[in-house]
């Protein structure tokens, strides 16, 4: 089509007088955004391939590039933003579907940032965690009702299997294929490291990491893909994914050309077919097929291993996690609606789905009033972002949280939201050899290590300020959580009070 | 913004705890108990004081004695026709006080001696205590205006607002013997005082006073609240009364497990435990009941049918003192205390944080 | 002794090292200063193709074939590592001809260089081992 509907969306900035046109912008990009032009000696750039996610401006030796938004604007419109004509010109080109990646960028609240965290006053003191004993451990799985005892009176400290962490963090699941053998490797040599646990998401598990099993949870999801009896044995928890925050009510898609080599032997797939999961698991259409297959799974692994159910946070979350709550899960896992995806439909990701604060306070209140919450452990995701999300969240009632996008952060990615394209330049959301390899696990787990020791500290730091020495005393201590800026109904369902109250 | 009343908003509150008991089951005077907050007097504000005795109520040792506060005598008259539904009363009296300045305004003070209707706890399919501890539940939150603060047998509570040494006077408690007596003092932070809200807070016939704010309140509340409970008062004292309650009567732990729960040892301890059933067992009960730890600073004793427990946080973070003399047991805030109720007292030593002090009246004494 | 050693499975052929290296070398304080407009004469170079690349210097031998080759004694053994005095350097290239890894290169004043784990500037560390983004490039002892 020879007219240009749609400018640019970003322009690349070359400072020419400190460009030494070494060249690597060029040679780092995928998109082919940058080249050398031999006549005149001087690098020059397409910005209409630019994806903005700057890493020729992190690789340039002499900071000569920057990425800008362009400033190229169709007339202002409140109804008809910007951004809302250009999906129609592209729609309008391509007669497809829009897809995204990553979370939901929109503007919708953001609770945790409306909720404040308390400190000790006189009344009772903080605690110095450089001085005192300061604990972030934490087990996941169902608490038994009843406490047993032998002959002698003695208890039996038999228990169902549960997870031990060593704070109230996990990486969550992210598929092998939808992200690279590197970034995999990251993962679990960090949550190895760090006494954590990473996440298979539902593409199996390369031979090459059965040595993480002990922290590694290997998901079952609609595709089924990679699921064998050594694969459910082989990690320290197993997950039924129901949904996905990012993308709730519908499959998965992991194009063919992704579906290489070892990626096609993990899944059990033949190269270069298409990896699609469905929108529901056909063996799953009602809350008793998912008791089944909670215990099937659990026969298989000679009930050894807890099982999660994750689910994303839909309009009715709590009925639905009272459900899974009975079910014989062990934990459930909630995935709010910015939740990261390595594709998505743009219209679902951006318009379904609730946020995590609520959901979580909804369903943590509603396994409480039935009296069940000690049948499950609650793991939260979609978007926790610092140790402070934690906090609130532990505080509102979670046992513990998911991140992934936070730790796709610490492996380099810049949120260009172009996972679909393959072409990750950070060598996360790609395939392609010569993208992969640019993220060496060393630096990769080590970054990772960084972050959740960092935020381990941070944890700490707030806890003692509120007096509380063990995480499980903040967890569901919804007093020490005030809201700025809310209203009635969104405190009553946080269940928390306004500050100031 | 009207001062919210008690029940309403959370109340943090410092304190004076005092405590005695005879492990020969010799029956002591409650003149003692409350002369010896005297010298504890600064660590109270005249908010609340009040006082428990075991062994008081001899001659009616198999019914429960429920004490209760009314704030007129319609609620009186209307509680007792709902108490004549699920209980056989054999007694019912106005407990004696004596006027005095230092206490004022205060309600209807009654106590009540029945025994449960054994129609309704075989309707109910529940034992008698848990039938007992039901009915308290919902007078204090379903019936305005009536609140039964002591309902344990062969034992009872007296509180008011006040400093604790008037509120001993005022009940006339060198009236009444007991083989233990525990004692509170109160500062609370956030209330215009309230009767009900004064210590000891009881569920049959648990008794708990308590020293200290803690940091864990909402996670304990909310997580006991799973059991039937319901924290009206908002205090600390009234949600380590059901922790206990919960563990020791319905989960059948023993004191000195239940302690273990809420004043857990850090894992680190636990992971240098040499014996290992208990290693085994410490790391059982703390992934077992993780809501359950109490964190922040107490101290409290907890009394009981033939005994009494001391324990302080697990950083000891509140001051408490235990002595010995003879037969008798001594559990202060401060030493000064001690020292009133007996001069002569030995062994006087500072427990380590969450480690439990159980004192156990010999079987059969009591 | 501490040598820097590359692992082809991280390079990515970004050719920054060579580039750092330049500057390193330079003595001048800004890297657009020092390289803008001009060819650059690194010690490190990298060969390979886009499937696999590798970053070359020299090894700092135990037994240099260098050091014997050369005519005019301008190469010797400093600490271990490997030196030019270029001073002494007529450039007839026999040290190229001997050395088995492809280390020595012509320097921009027709002399011979060669990568001197930047002991003689002012980087610390070998520039071009802090400046690898892949840490394809280290600089360890491995006996």
């Amino acid at each position: 089509m020879s007219i240009q509907y749609i400018y640019p969306e970003f322009e690349v900035i070359r400072n020419e007088n400190r460009c030494i046109a070494c060249r690597v912008c060029e040679r780092q990009c995928a998109n082919e955004v940058h080249s050398y032009n031999e006549d005149k000696k001087v690098m020059i750039s397409d910005e209409s391939k630019c994806v903005n996610c700057q890493r020729c401006v992190s690789l340039c030796p002499t900071r000569a590039l920057k990425i800008v938004k362009s400033d190229c604007t169709l007339r202002e419109n409140a109804n008809w933003q910007n951004d809302t004509i250009k999906e129609i010109y592209k729609q309008a080109g391509s007669g497809a579907v829009l897809l995204s990646s990553m979370g939901n960028p929109k503007s919708f609240p953001v609770y945790w940032d409306k909720i404040l965290i308390n400190a000790s006053q006189v009344t009772n003191p903080p605690i110095d965690p450089l001085r005192e004993p300061m604990e972030t451990k934490v087990f996941l799985g169902k608490k038994p009702d009843v406490i047993q005892r032998d002959e002698n009176g003695n208890i039996k400290c038999e228990m169902p299997p549960q997870i031990e962490l060593s704070m109230p963090v996990m990486f969550s699941a992210m598929s092998y294929g939808s992200i690279s053998y590197n970034a995999h490797a990251s993962l679990a040599r960090a949550a190895t490291e760090l006494g954590i646990l990473y996440n298979t998401g539902e593409g199996g598990l390369h031979e090459d990491f059965y040595v993480y099993g002990p922290n590694t949870i290997v998901q079952v999801a609609s595709g089924r893909f990679g699921v064998h009896e050594d694969y459910l044995s082989a990690g320290a928890a197993i997950e039924i994914k129901m949904g996905q925050g990012a993308k709730p009510g519908i499959g998965g898609h992991l194009p063919g050309a992704k579906i290489v080599g070892d990626v096609s032997k993990t899944r059990m797939i033949p190269e270069g077919s298409d990896a699609i999961s469905p929108a529901p698991h056909h063996d799953i259409y009602s809350i008793e097929d998912l008791r089944q297959l909670v215990f099937s799974l659990k026969e298989a692994t000679e009930y050894k291993k807890p099982v999660i159910v994750k689910v994303a946070a839909v309009h009715n979350i709590a009925a639905i996690a009272s459900g899974i709550a009975r079910s014989g899960a062990d934990i459930i896992a909630i995935d709010g609606f910015r939740g990261g995806t390595g594709a998505a439909p743009t219209r679902i990701r951006d318009n379904v789905g609730i946020p995590i604060e609520l959901a979580l306070a909804a369903v943590d209140q509603r396994l409480r009033d039935e009296g069940i919450r000690n049948n499950v452990s609650l793991v939260v995701g979609g978007s926790i972002r610092s140790a402070s999300d934690v906090i609130k969240a532990i505080a509102l009632g979670a046992d513990a949280c998911y991140i992934a996008t936070a730790a796709l952060l610490a492996l380099g990615c810049h949120l260009c939201r172009t996972c679909q394209s393959g072409k990750c330049n950070w060598g996360i959301a790609t395939q392609r050899p010569d993208l992969v390899k640019r993220l060496n696990p060393d630096i990769g787990s080590e970054r990772l290590v960084n972050l959740m020791n960092a935020w381990r500290h941070e944890i700490k730091e707030l806890m003692g300020g509120m007096g509380i020495n063990s995480i499980e005393a903040l967890r569901g201590n919804r007093l020490m959580l005030r809201g700025v800026g809310l209203n009635e109904k969104e405190l009553e369902i946080l269940g928390i009070s306004h500050a100031g109250e | 913004m009207m001062m919210k009343r008690e029940g309403e908003v959370r109340i943090p509150s410092g304190c004076a705890i005092a405590a005695v008991i005879s492990k020969e089951g010799k029956r002591m005077s409650g003149q003692k108990i409350y002369e010896c907050m005297k010298p504890m007097h600064d660590r109270s504000n005249g908010l609340g004081g009040g006082f428990a005795g075991y062994g008081i109520y001899p001659e009616y040792k198999d019914l429960y004695a429920f004490h209760m506060f009314f704030d007129d005598r319609d609620t009186r008259k209307l509680c007792e026709a709902f108490l004549k539904e699920r209980f056989e009363i054999v007694q019912s009296e106005i407990i004696p006080t004596r006027k005095i300045p230092e206490i004022t305004n205060e309600p209807i003070i009654w106590r009540y001696f029945v025994a449960p209707l054994k129609s309704m706890t075989e309707k109910m399919q529940i034992d008698e205590k848990e039938f007992v501890a039901r009915t308290v539940m919902k007078i204090n939150t379903q019936m305005k205006g009536a609140y039964v603060f002591s309902s344990g047998k062969n034992m009872g509570t007296f509180k008011a607002v006040g400093f604790p040494e008037d509120v001993g006077v005022f009940y006339k408690l060198e009236e009444y013997e007991g083989y233990s007596w525990t004692a509170h003092g109160r500062y609370p932070t956030n209330t215009p005082g309230w009767w009900g809200g004064a210590h000891p807070f009881t569920l049959l016939d648990y008794s708990i006073v308590h020293n200290g704010e803690i940091s864990s309140y909402d996670a304990n509340r909310r997580f006991i609240e799973m059991f039937g409970y319901k924290c009206n008062l908002q205090t600390d004292t009234e949600v380590i009364t059901y922790i206990m309650d919960y563990l020791i009567r319905v989960k059948k732990l023993t004191l000195k497990e239940a302690a273990t729960v809420i004043a857990a040892p850090f894992w680190s301890t636990i992971e240098g435990k040499e014996d290992m059933e208990e290693k085994e067992r410490l790391e059982y009960l703390r992934k077992l009941f993780p809501s359950l730890l109490v964190t922040g600073p107490f101290s409290i004793v907890l009394g009981f049918d033939g005994g009494l427990m001391a324990l302080n946080d697990r950083l000891k973070l509140r001051s408490m003192v235990v002595g010995e003399k003879d037969d008798k047991v001594y559990i202060a805030s401060e030493e000064a205390a001690i020292r009133t109720m007996e001069p002569d007292a030995e062994k006087i030593w500072a427990p380590a944080g969450g480690e439990p002090v159980i004192v156990k009246v010999k079987d059969g004494a009591y | 002794m501490k040598r820097v050693y590359v692992n082809e499975e991280w390079c990515l052929g970004c050719h920054l090292c060579e580039y750092n290296c330049a500057f390193a070398n330079s003595g001048l304080k800004d890297m657009a200063d020092a390289l803008k407009g001009k060819n650059i004469f690194p010690r490190i170079h990298v060969e390979g193709d886009e499937k696999i690349s590798y970053a070359v210097s020299c090894r700092h031998c135990e037994d240099p074939l260098c050091i014997k080759s050369c005519i005019a004694g301008a190469i010797s053994k400093v600490d271990g590592i490997v030196t030019v005095d270029r001073s002494k350097c007529v450039g007839c290239m026999t040290c190229i001809l001997v050395c088995p890894y492809g280390a020595l290169a012509l320097g921009e004043e027709g002399t011979m260089q060669k990568c001197e784990l930047c002991a003689k500037n002012s980087c610390g560390e070998p520039a071009c081992v802090t400046g690898c983004p892949n840490k394809a490039i280290v600089f360890e002892d491995r006996g």
